[in-house]
């Protein structure tokens, strides 16, 4: 018995001086292969008295198990000592940078218009666009500019060549996004004409507007931004209510000072200009014009086809260029216009 | 429109502070815009007499100065002004006196005692005048505080007027408005007509009385025009931004001013027989008092006499017939020019006056007569002369007619949207001083107002509604969220919005651009072929002078620029308009004005990194990009021909047949003359195209297992992988649901001119496994076809 206790530990440590599998199946061929000392045990039991036999028998059997156990033990941590220097061979240095493409981003203008229009449409607007080269009809005629009013001359306004080489009158670029609201008034009337009374109109249009101006705060092509609310019943505290409401949630802003400010435009009336206050950062207390508003003037709402004694409606006007300057603390416009890759990348 | 607080509160005086007073006309609609004190705050400097100067015992360039200042006592002063001399009046900063830049302290100046400072205007912060002590004139009382007899205690108040109110182009328009806004008394100045002295009259002939319905003249003999004007008129004048000329000037632009009434003065030794307003004769010329010969236009109205033109109505007077300082007999003139008349006509000229400013707003038509007498005395106080009797000349017909206007209370509280009584409107319209008559009460009142002479700018009911809203203050509307009914907006599944593709090309790593509409007429050339482009009027500089019909020039000019500043790596797209000329209809004839979506790429594929190869972006990354944009398969490309782009590397992008875009290698020729260092891959798409995102369509998932098989078809270079597929595809049996070219290649191997194309076949039923027979058949056809078509053989 002692003899199979000493084979025992020494199975066990044989298994355990090994390191590498192949060299413990040596090992075990030594204890329990063909030739190895327990099967040698086993195979002379049958030499043995019959009456020692059976425990014989069962001390060898248990023997053999405890070698087979030392044997599977050593497998496993054989096994778990090489994955785990597997896995140490394969660890990466996770501070390496991804693989990843690069991402680009939208003009910051486009990041405020894309607001703006997320902002109206959460009050029911939809978007409106028009064209660039414009009527002179829509641009000025329609919305009550008179005949010889300074901003139709060539120095405020952009006109075309006629294919002889002439100043062309009829047509321009735009110089603000005004003509829209006429557009959309007049296929608004077109489309629920058969509807009394008529449904709202609640219009914004985005866009690009064009002026003979260029310096570091004016640009001879700018952005725009035209709102149209029409109805039975709208009124100026509507508007008032409207532009302040929108004002405070674009610049996430509740305390901002709004104020609405007297004013005159051809196509308003009553008229307003909207400056605001900032309650904090590097423009607080300060006013700062940013619209123009008003009611819409009765004959620019017979030019679109609606009835002014019926209806009343407000409009307003604004420069993303601008609000987006205010956001962010841009001080130059012409970085809008540049495509440097320096500032545009930091707008992801 | 410039001018002292003192003057406005010359005539009304409410009891607000300067900065109250500027808050109550800014929200008026009088915008100031600019409010600045006279002089900065200094303290206890007197009007100081110098008794003696001599010269300072141990300085050469220091005087020692006895000055007398009143109730202060004489002072001993070392002074270092050249000027400085016995019987000066001058500033004298006392011991203890605050100056913008220093404090007066008793001090010794080389060893002599100096009790004050005599100050230069710079001193005072007045000017940068510090050549020597400011000069105060002779009758100046010894003693007496600096800031009250200059005036000091006084700001410039600037005010920036909208076109409709010229009614406020004067103090007292503006002074009207503070009195309707405040309810303080208005004193205008008192202005009795002068009586003449004598008989003379110069005949005043309206030939074009549609341009002058109203003149008033007056000769005034024996004046002395080299008279100096006084000094309280010169400092309003100059606090109101006009240089003082002479007493004659000085006056009428001081009755301007104060009354808003434009004055000229004619000598009156220089006319000849009766004045005539008349339009010109063909080719007439008149010298104007700035020294422009000007040819005034056909509808210009000119004050002439018998002998030729004197002056541009109500523009600019003629310089031959103007006063000087000799002029001893002077005839005035005080005239209405209609707005229509004079509009537009000084700007045509390339000046503005101040005159013409005013008459194109609108002045008061019934204020000649006035404004005459008023002149008349000032020139008589000032210049004394001879006044003799005001020729009023007036064409009824022609003025300004002032129809009543109806204004309805329930109009105005539902166009406000407040609930304004008629009461209440009542009171704000009685404060403007403006006549009306009222039928009815409460929401039913009805107020018909005659607009005065003075406003030329309420004509209808909402020009009054206008009025209310901003006497009753824009503030006290409330801001009111306004109500509507919810109805839900329309929503298109198979559509997106400019902003959901911005996102999805930024998404592929491109920035946003956004560049101008003109561009130079080489990009036009250049890029579009386009030699006849919209061209501006007037541009704002040669390289922006005609209207893109493509983004790419804004897109490699882009590119120019970052390369400039050593950014390699370029992607950029834009949406944005082209103009081009059409034939057809449109929202504008004649003009067709798509928008479109462009972007261009160029520099390393990928961002600076380590773990991709580095390569250069090429033709098949932007063609990725672009098909990315769309649903899969929907785009074919076409070799094409494009005057930007590489002939061997232009396609045009087809979508269910239409032509939506093209895509290339920008044309080494133009990579060379923009200085690109490389060329660029650029795209451009017609915007509504990409907008549009057709609805998934389902298609039943297969139980049964694919098929699938490789083949390597052999076929000559110059096959297009396109044609190929086309005839793959084209011709396949039902089980055959998608071919894919997984590998091409050319060289080793391969007969010269030949190309390799490996595809994997993938094969499919619904509704049974394929058996083996019918797959081998199936790829025969594909073999088959490709054979047939384009001689194609399987590699073997």
């Amino acid at each position: 018995m002692e003899q199979l206790d000493t084979l025992v530990q020494s199975a066990a440590a044989d298994f355990a001086a090994v390191s590498e599998p192949a060299k413990l199946e040596e090992a075990k061929a030594r204890y329990l292969g063909k030739e190895g000392s327990l099967t040698a045990l086993l195979k002379g039991l049958g030499k043995l008295p019959a009456e020692e036999r059976k425990a014989a028998g069962v001390a060898i059997n248990a023997a053999k198990e405890k070698v087979e156990g030392a044997l599977q033990a050593r497998r496993e941590a054989l096994r778990e000592s090489a994955l785990e220097a597997q896995l140490a061979a394969e660890a990466l240095d996770v501070t390496l940078p991804g693989r990843g493409r690069g991402l680009g981003g939208l003009h910051p203008v486009t990041r405020s218009l894309e607001r703006i229009e997320q902002l109206f449409r959460s009050i029911g607007f939809e978007v409106a666009d028009g064209p660039e080269i414009e009527t002179d009809w829509h641009n000025f005629t329609a919305l009550n500019t008179p005949e010889k009013h300074p901003a139709r001359s060539m120095h405020d306004t952009f006109y075309l060549l006629s294919d002889d080489g002439r100043v062309r009158e009829d047509v321009l670029l735009r110089t603000h996004t005004s003509p829209v609201q006429i557009r959309a008034m007049l296929a608004h009337v077109e489309k629920y004409k058969h509807l009394d009374p008529m449904p709202e109109i609640r219009v914004i249009c985005p866009g690009r507007v064009y002026r003979v101006d260029s310096d570091a705060t004016h640009s001879p092509m700018f952005h725009q931004v035209e709102g149209l609310w029409v109805g039975e019943g709208v009124s100026f505290a509507d508007l008032k209510g409207v532009v302040a409401d929108f004002l405070r949630r674009f610049f996430e802003s509740d305390d901002m000072k709004v104020r609405f400010r007297p004013s005159f435009f051809p196509f308003t009336e009553p008229s307003a200009e909207i400056d605001v206050a900032f309650q904090s950062g590097p423009l607080e207390g300060r006013w700062l014009e940013i619209a123009g508003c008003g009611m819409v003037h009765p004959n620019v709402l017979r030019f679109g086809g609606i009835d002014p004694e019926r209806y009343t409606g407000f409009a307003f006007g604004m420069g993303p260029d601008r609000l987006t300057m205010l956001r962010y603390g841009i001080g130059d416009l012409r970085l809008f216009f540049d495509g440097d890759l320096r500032f545009l990348s930091q707008f992801k | 429109m410039q001018f002292p607080e003192s003057w406005l509160r010359s005539l009304v005086d409410p009891p607000l502070s300067t900065v109250d007073l500027c808050h109550l006309l800014t929200m008026a609609g009088l915008e100031v815009e600019e409010m600045a004190p006279v002089a900065p705050p200094f303290s206890q400097v007197v009007v100081g007499h110098i008794l003696s100067a001599e010269k300072h015992p141990d300085a050469d360039r220091l005087k020692l100065c006895s000055v007398d200042t009143g109730e202060h006592g004489v002072l001993q002063i070392v002074c270092g002004a050249p000027n400085a001399a016995a019987g000066m009046k001058v500033p004298c900063a006392l011991v203890g006196a605050r100056l913008p830049d220093l404090e007066i302290r008793r001090a010794k100046v080389r060893g002599i005692e100096s009790s004050g400072m005599l100050c230069s205007a710079r001193e005072l912060g007045l000017s940068q005048d510090h050549s020597g002590l400011l000069d105060l004139p002779a009758d100046t009382p010894v003693g007496a505080d600096v800031r009250q007899v200059m005036g000091l205690d006084d700001h410039l108040i600037t005010l920036k007027l909208t076109p409709n109110r010229a009614d406020c182009l004067s103090l007292t328009g503006i002074a009207r408005e503070v009195a309707a806004l405040t309810g303080a008394p208005l004193t205008l100045p008192e202005v009795a007509p002068v009586p003449p002295v004598h008989d003379e009259t110069r005949g005043v002939v309206l030939d074009a009385p549609g341009h002058c319905p109203r003149y008033c003249g007056r000769i005034v003999r024996d004046v002395n025009a080299a008279a100096p004007s006084p000094a309280w008129m010169r400092q309003r004048l100059e606090r109101a931004g006009v240089r003082s000329i002479s007493a004659l000037v000085d006056v009428t632009n001081y009755v301007m001013l104060e009354l808003g009434q434009p004055l000229h003065a004619f000598d009156d030794a220089r006319l000849t027989g009766a004045i005539h307003v008349r339009l010109p004769e063909p080719g007439e010329k008149l010298l104007l008092l700035n020294e422009q010969t000007v040819e005034p236009a056909a509808d210009t109205a000119l004050i002439a006499d018998e002998a030729r033109a004197l002056a541009m109505a109500g523009i600019m007077g003629g310089e031959e017939s103007g006063i000087t300082l000799e002029t001893r007999d002077l005839f005035l003139e005080s005239a209405f020019f209609s707005p229509e008349s004079i509009a537009g006509k000084a700007r045509a000229l390339g000046f503005s006056s101040d005159a013409s400013y005013r008459y194109e707003r609108g002045v008061d038509f019934m204020l000649q007569r006035r404004a005459i007498e008023r002149a008349t005395r000032l020139i008589l106080d000032i210049c004394g002369g001879r006044p003799g009797p005001v020729v009023e000349t007036v064409a009824e017909d022609c003025l300004p007619r002032r129809a009543p206007v109806r204004l309805r209370a329930a109009r105005a509280a539902r166009v406000i949207g407040i609930p304004i009584t008629g009461a209440q409107i009542g009171q704000l319209i009685e404060g403007m001083g403006f006549p009306f008559a009222l039928e009815g009460q409460g929401e039913a009142a009805v107020f018909t107002v005659t607009p005065p002479s003075w406003r030329f700018d309420i004509a209808i009911e909402e020009d009054l509604i206008e009025e209310l809203a901003r006497l009753h203050g824009y503030d006290n509307i409330p801001a009111r969220a306004p109500r509507a009914p919810l109805v839900m907006m329309p929503q298109a599944e198979a559509k997106r919005g400019p902003m959901a593709l911005r996102r999805a090309v930024a998404a592929r790593d491109y920035h946003e651009v956004v560049n101008f509409s003109f561009v130079e007429a080489a990009w036009e050339a250049d890029f579009c072929g386009n030699i006849a482009p919209i061209t501006l009027a007037n541009p704002i500089a040669s390289q922006m002078a005609v209207m893109r019909t493509s983004l790419i020039g804004g897109l490699v000019g882009n590119l120019a620029f970052n390369r400039k500043r050593q950014t390699e790596r370029v992607r950029v797209f834009e949406i944005g308009r082209a103009f081009r000329k059409s034939t057809g209809d449109g929202p504008v004839p004649g003009f067709d004005q798509p928008l479109l979506l462009a972007g261009l790429c160029a520099g390393p594929a990928s961002p600076e990194q380590w773990g991709l190869p580095a390569r250069t972006v090429d033709f098949f990354d932007a063609k990725g990009d672009v098909e990315a944009l769309f649903p899969p398969g929907a785009l074919r490309f076409t070799k094409t021909a494009h005057p930007a782009l590489h002939p061997g590397r232009a396609a045009a992008i087809l979508l269910d047949g239409r032509h939506v875009g093209a895509i290339g290698e920008l044309h080494p020729r133009w990579a060379q003359k923009y200085e690109l260092g490389g060329a660029p891959v650029v795209f451009e798409l017609d915007l509504a195209d990409v907008l549009a995102t057709p609805m998934p369509e389902f298609q039943e998932v297969s139980r049964y297992p694919a098929v699938v098989r490789d083949i390597a078809l052999v076929v000559p270079q110059a096959v297009p992988v396109r044609a190929l597929l086309d005839a793959l595809e084209s011709g396949a049996p039902a089980i055959v649901k998608a071919v894919q070219l997984f590998d091409l290649y050319q060289g080793k191997g391969l007969e010269p001119g030949q190309k390799s194309l490996a595809f994997r076949v993938v094969m499919q039923d619904t509704s049974r496994t394929l058996e083996d027979r019918e797959v081998e058949a199936a790829v025969q056809s594909l073999v088959e076809a490709a054979r047939r078509e384009f001689g194609a053989s399987l590699r073997g």
